[in-house]
């Protein structure tokens, strides 16, 4: 199985409109370099087949795909979930983490620095670098450390040193600020490990390629399966990392809709929320046009999820090329609807979900009976990390 | 921009900040203790080049209310108090959003000389440098240690005004040593601009140093610094103007001010 899609782009980073490289002209040769390096590893087999085995032997791939007949009520069709809670560490972070952690390697850097926002990129990133024998930084704000403490943990324990970001709201945000000035003033030395389908070329074509084996392997699952493609394939968007992996070998299947969820917090109406589609324009955060939640100055607004992982005000290029040019579609999922989702799946089929994830499962639910008779959800992601959250959330310590 | 055969003091102060007003009134005492040109940053919430003091002081400003038109208005007042260049720093997307035109048209009726965009490479600047060309505005484009040649040829022939070179790899903000010799070298062979060195400047003797083989002095960190650390804003500004003529009478001491 290959992971690389063939068709990787001119080289300019663009998607549609959106894209590029808006970077500091010290990260202009790292950026180069790394470039260089991608487009040699993915041509290169033994690069393949040593993330292969890293994949099959180390991460648990192929991840099953679950048919949850009980949940499926909610929806009004056939669901299945593609089991990315199962993979190693528990998201579908892994699959990237140990894709550029290789990379790292071969480009002879022996420091790899990320950034994270619910922390399972970082657990990712701290997992393959522990693997590798890199040594690793990750930057995280300080609101997402205090509600993704077990991840910060199980970074602190695999060796990693976790920065706290205080700046701005302390979210993914600062901290991708964070580790953008870390990697400006020690480029020769570090790989920045993006962690999203976000930031600047060749960052959101690395993700995605590294993502797809999420879709390539569903795809033919739900074939074997069912006998057919379904009729739509749902995840939750934040950068949009595995989003961009569920749906991109769906994109020539003209019958099966692209479905995102993205967070729309206490709802898009209050302000309150990361919803970029439903709130944002277009303009250039972390290195890339698209689509921004910013104010009338172009400044950033600050965001609100009850998820982590999903509390970002950008999103990656490709997702906004596949929205204007209307082969995805995207939907906003408030905290409520996502938390409901989770414990219905819960409570169903003895799955806890991220709450990231969660907004894929309400975005279905929401759309019941609009999505056709078979439905592909990506669980990106377990919910042990949001237990604090849950059960604040929930009250589930009186109860 | 700067008279040839001179050494030139360009201080960096974020507008807004520590208030619109005394944003003004540090800025001019700047240029009454001795700096050469200004450079006035657009504060901007995801300031990735910028280190901790810089930071601080464009959170206080956005903080404060600033707003882009807030910027244009500090640029006017300033220019038409002062006789010296008046760019302004911005990171790209305010522009964007603001609009390129309008906003050109603006800073150039603000009197203001160009812009210094340091999130945006030569490679993205085309909408940017003809609409400032259009107006009289000169582009001003950052080179860095990590430059190639080839990339160095390229920011040299797109700046305007001068080249702004990178002392070191890194964000803003002081360190205890500075260079760029060599990268002003290497900027050198491919243009006859002024090449002006910035990132880290903090002192006189520094700033002597580094007017030894540039054409001028960027400072922005250690300014802004002073008024953080100040009690209240009139401390700050004597501290600032104090700052200003030790790196004015660095930078100038070779050969003289434009």
């Amino acid at each position: 199985m290959s992971f690389f899609h063939p068709a990787h782009g001119d080289g300019t980073g663009r998607f549609g409109r959106f894209g590029g490289q808006y970077v500091p002209e010290a990260l202009v040769a790292a950026i180069d370099e790394l470039t260089v390096a991608y487009d040699k590893a993915r041509h290169d087999e033994a690069f393949a087949a040593e993330l292969t085995d890293l994949l099959e032997n180390y991460a648990g791939r192929p991840t099953p795909l679950t048919e949850v007949p009980r949940f499926a009520e909610a929806v009004g069709a056939r669901v299945f979930l593609k089991r990315e809670d199962l993979n190693h560490t528990g998201s579908h972070k892994l699959n990237n983490a140990l894709g550029q952690a290789l990379l790292a390697k071969r480009m002879g850097k022996p420091r790899v620095i990320a950034e994270t926002g619910a922390g399972q990129h970082g657990v990712a990133t701290a997992t393959a670098c522990a693997l590798l024998g890199i040594d690793c930084t990750v930057y995280m704000g300080t609101l997402d450390i205090e509600r993704q403490a077990l991840n910060v943990a199980r970074m602190r324990i695999l060796g990693t040193e976790v920065v706290a970001v205080p700046t701005g709201a302390g979210t993914l945000k600062d901290a991708i600020n964070e580790a953008f000035r870390d990697w400006v003033a020690n480029v020769d030395s570090t790989h920045y490990l993006f962690g999203t389908a976000a930031g600047p070329h060749p960052f959101p074509t690395i993700v995605r390629d590294l993502q797809r084996v999420v879709g390539v392997e569903a795809r033919e699952q739900i074939q074997r399966r069912t006998g057919r493609l379904p009729d739509a394939v749902v995840a939750c968007v934040g950068g949009g990392s595995n989003a961009i992996g569920a749906f991109h070998p769906f994109l020539d299947d003209a019958g099966t809709r692209l479905i995102g969820c993205e967070a729309a917090g206490d709802g898009v109406e209050t302000g309150r929320h990361a919803a970029t589609f439903a709130g944002g324009k277009v303009g250039v955060l972390h290195g890339s046009r698209s689509y921004v939640l910013q104010d009338e100055d172009g400044q950033t607004r600050e965001t609100h999820s009850i998820s982590a992982g999903l509390d970002y005000a950008g999103v990656g290029p490709e997702h906004s090329h596949l929205r204007d040019s209307g082969r995805a579609e995207y939907v906003p999922v408030t905290d409520d609807e996502a938390m409901a989702a989770l414990r219905l799946l819960a409570r169903t089929e003895g799955i806890i979900p991220a709450i990231e994830s969660s907004h894929a499962l309400a975005g279905a639910i929401k759309l019941n009976a609009d999505l056709g008779e078979v439905v592909l959800i990506n669980l990106s992601g377990r919910g042990d990390k949001d237990m604090d959250t849950a059960a604040g959330y929930f009250d589930l310590v009186g109860e | 921009m700067f008279k040839p055969n001179t050494k030139s003091l360009v201080g960096y102060l974020p507008a807004g900040f520590p208030t619109v007003d005394d944003g003004v009134r540090t800025l001019i005492a700047m240029v009454e203790a001795g700096c050469d040109a200004l450079e006035i940053g657009l504060p901007y919430t995801d300031p990735v080049m910028d280190g901790p003091a810089v930071q601080d002081a464009v959170t206080r400003a956005l903080e404060n209310g600033t707003r882009t038109e807030d910027v244009l208005r500090t640029v006017e007042r300033v220019a038409a108090r002062t006789q010296v260049p008046v760019l302004v720093m911005t990171y790209w997307n305010p522009v964007e959003q603001y609009g390129i035109e309008r906003f050109a048209q603006r800073l150039a009726d603000a009197g203001g000389a160009g812009c210094v965009l340091p999130d945006l490479p030569v490679q993205h600047s085309l909408p940017w440098r003809e609409v400032a060309g259009k107006h009289g505005l000169d582009s001003v484009f950052i080179a860095a240690p990590s430059s190639t040649d080839q990339r160095v040829a390229e920011i040299a022939k797109a700046s305007t005004g001068f080249v702004y070179a990178a002392s070191t790899m890194g964000v803003t903000g002081m360190r205890s040593e500075v260079s760029g010799a060599n990268l002003v070298a290497r900027i050198r062979q491919a243009t006859d601009l002024p090449v002006l060195v910035g990132l880290g400047v903090s002192n006189g003797a520094q700033a002597r140093e580094i007017a030894g083989f540039a054409d001028g002095v960027i400072v922005g960190s250690a300014i802004v610094r002073r008024m953080l650390d100040a009690p209240d804003t009139d401390t700050g500004i004597a501290e600032i103007r104090a700052l200003c003529g030790e790196l004015a009478a660095g930078t100038h001491a070779l050969v003289g001010s434009p």
